[in-house]
């Protein structure tokens, strides 16, 4: 379901624009749809998430029905619905991670950032969520964070603390 | 050691790059398809060479790209499967993240075979990291003359694109792969017509693994012939296997095939045995979607042959007692692992997978979800095993892509082989939420596990 609980403004830059064309250009005439998802990523990576406006706002670039971008955006679980931390940790919570210790390190993570599940801390730095097998499996536990999807394998709880830490640090000196 | 057909330069320090896979003899397979020889005689050596699919079922490549139509007039497409999402299997995100150029001279070799002039990389979103390196070896290719126009001089045109998913396992199923790249939900087609025919925007199409495709350059580099020489059988050449869970040294290894699980366990070469001492309890030997099996039934087939890493072998015994190869992904459970936690956990996984087109899979699959999750949390009863038997059997064969198959068999084996797990789970309600049931007699040598 769609549910939507805010909305932004939102204005494609010309560099942004440029990259659409670009990504365009990769599939046959008449087939610009294809570009859907590879620009939903980038408006994703500028904006956080995809709000309804950011939505709109794709449809009327590749000139389809707003509901053909919804449809989507509903259909796969990278696009965020709803603002999330500028941190989003995915945790990979499929069976062979959890061989070698995942629902513990979630635990954890869960524990020191003091939200539950797809909500946002305070400061609005970080959310959290378990993910399924991330092709990683021989590496676990795992986890991504996007817009970049850098990978961090083999997790322990010490290095998770460190990874927050570091993160934190990074904004603090901005 | 073994042969290496795709890994042999892995370790080479800078073998990510174009400059240096060149110089390790890179990009030979192009010139020499290029140079002398025909689509068609490209394709006469995938035949010869036995290859068959890696992304889990197995099929014969040299066959499916012969089933490629070729109205005139009409583009067709080659389309390379990096959705890589199945449980257990890391092969191919570690082949792109490591040898880059060795997907990209397989996808312009097997691109020149099929008639292909734009081919697509569809590969999964997560894998963002793994999108920027390919885009960064396309680049280099291209600069070198290997991709676009006149490809060395040679009158052959072709364009490589990478497309990426955006995080759903079912988009790695072909057809939802194509859906979903022409930017729609991925919901499976129903098949017929097959991609061969209509594919990528109804157009022929091929879609291949992307290890699959990597194997074409070391066929066409020493022909299809040398390459069916190694291996076994049916089962020719080597295979990524992808091992994880409790293993002492988990990994990506190329093996030939035709090696004995045993050995591929317990050898110092693979994975040094189970980790931190413990005994094995069970193996799913090719990704999440095929049957469990115990340890005793990993190592040997009931009838006391050693079981290979082979396509045959481990399905030898059909689904009573064996298993299959699929996609490589090789997972152990040691003694201190819950069957029953675990198949919950695939479980879920399937439930929420599910695209929700076939009745029998999207009620199926999260009712098998709901049942599990009693018996985990001691809240199921004796009766609850049989209905999962019984649900199982229902979603089996009764939808229109594998996923609802993918999502009954591991729970059906399960049961079949782990059924006094779940008896004791429900018997032992309170004792089950402290305690493993243990290894049992699962690793006791071929005693009698097996439920007729
Ligand atoms: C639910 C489901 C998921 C699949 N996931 C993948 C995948 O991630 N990668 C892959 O190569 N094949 C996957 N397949 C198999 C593909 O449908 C297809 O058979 C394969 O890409 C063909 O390539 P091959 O002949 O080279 O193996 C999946 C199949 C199903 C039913
Ligand atoms: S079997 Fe499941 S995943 Fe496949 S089409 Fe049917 S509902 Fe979708
Ligand atoms: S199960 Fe966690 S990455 Fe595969």
């Amino acid at each position: 379901m769609l549910k939507v609980t805010e909305n932004q403004e939102v204005n494609f830059s010309e560099e942004m624009l440029a990259q659409f064309g670009e990504i365009v250009s990769h599939y046959p005439e008449g087939r610009e749809k294809s570009a859907l998802l590879p620009i939903m990523h980038l408006v994703q990576k500028e904006y956080g998430w995809m709000s309804v406006n950011a939505m709109d706002k794709i449809a009327e670039y590749l000139n389809l029905q707003s509901i053909e971008v919804y449809e989507v955006a509903t259909f796969y679980t990278m696009f965020h619905l709803s603002p999330k931390g500028k941190y989003v940790l995915d945790i990979c919570r499929t069976g062979p991670c959890c061989l070698v210790g995942a629902e513990k390190i979630m635990e954890h993570i869960e524990k020191t950032l003091g939200v539950k599940e797809g909500e946002v801390t305070e400061d609005g730095l970080f959310s959290w969520r378990g993910v399924e097998c991330i092709a990683a499996c021989g590496f676990g536990p795992v986890l991504q964070i996007g817009p970049e999807y850098t990978f961090y394998e083999n997790l322990t709880v010490e290095k998770v603390d460190q990874l927050i830490a570091e993160l934190r640090k990074k904004e603090q000196e901005k | 050691m073994s042969r290496k057909l795709l890994y042999e330069h892995i370790n080479v320090p800078g073998i990510e790059t174009f400059e240096v896979y060149r110089q390790k003899g890179g990009y030979r397979a192009v010139e020499k398809a290029l140079s002398s020889m025909s689509p068609e005689d490209v394709l006469e050596e995938v035949k010869a060479s036995g290859l068959r699919g890696r992304g889990g079922a197995g099929f014969p490549t040299g066959m499916k790209w012969s089933f490629l139509a070729k109205p005139e007039g009409v583009p067709r497409h080659l389309v390379c499967n990096a959705d890589e999402s199945e449980p257990g299997t890391f092969k191919d995100r570690h082949l792109m993240t490591f040898i880059p150029h060795l997907l990209i001279e397989g996808m312009i070799i097997s691109s020149f075979a099929l008639g292909a002039k734009d081919s697509y990389i569809y590969v999964r979103g997560e894998m963002m990291p793994q999108i920027r390196i390919l885009e960064k070896a396309i680049a280099e290719a291209k600069e070198a003359g290997f991709l676009g126009e006149n490809i060395l001089g040679k009158g052959y045109d072709l364009e490589i694109h990478v497309s990426p998913g955006a995080g759903a396992y079912i988009c790695g199923e072909e057809t939802a792969l194509l859906e979903s790249l022409e930017g729609k939900r991925g919901n499976p087609r129903i098949k017929p017509p097959f991609p061969a025919v209509s594919g990528l925007y109804n157009r022929p199409t091929v879609v291949n693994n992307v290890e699959t495709i990597s194997a074409t350059v070391p066929i066409i580099n020493d022909g299809g012939e040398e390459y069916a020489k190694v291996g076994e059988g049916r089962s020719t050449g080597t295979k990524l296997i992808s091992a994880c869970g409790n293993l002492k040294k988990p990994g990506v290894y190329e093996i030939e095939m035709g090696l004995s699980v045993e050995e591929f366990i317990y050898s110092d070469e693979y994975c040094g045995g189970i980790a931190r001492g413990k005994q094995l309890k069970a193996v799913v030997a090719g990704g999440s979607s095929v049957p469990i099996l115990p340890a005793n039934l990993i190592t040997t087939t009931a009838n006391g042959e050693k079981r290979l890493m082979t396509y045959e072998s481990l399905a030898e015994g059909g689904f009573e007692t064996g298993t299959m190869l699929g996609s490589g992904g090789f997972i152990a459970f040691d003694e201190d692992q819950c069957i029953v936690r675990n198949t919950l956990n695939f479980a879920r996984f399937y439930a929420h997978e599910s695209c929700g087109q076939c009745s029998p899979c999207r009620e199926g699959t999260f009712w098998l979800d709901k049942v599990l999750y009693d018996i985990e949390y001691g809240k199921g009863s004796q009766s609850d095993i049989d209905l999962l038997v019984n649900i199982a059997h229902n979603i089996e064969g009764n939808t229109i892509c594998p996923l609802g198959d993918a999502a009954a068999w591991p729970v059906a084996s399960a049961v079949r082989h782990f059924r006094e797990e779940f008896e004791w789970h429900i018997s032992h309600p309170e004792e089950a939420q402290t305690r493993n049931f243990g290894v049992g007699p699962y690793a006791d040598p071929l005693v009698s596990t097996v439920t007729e």
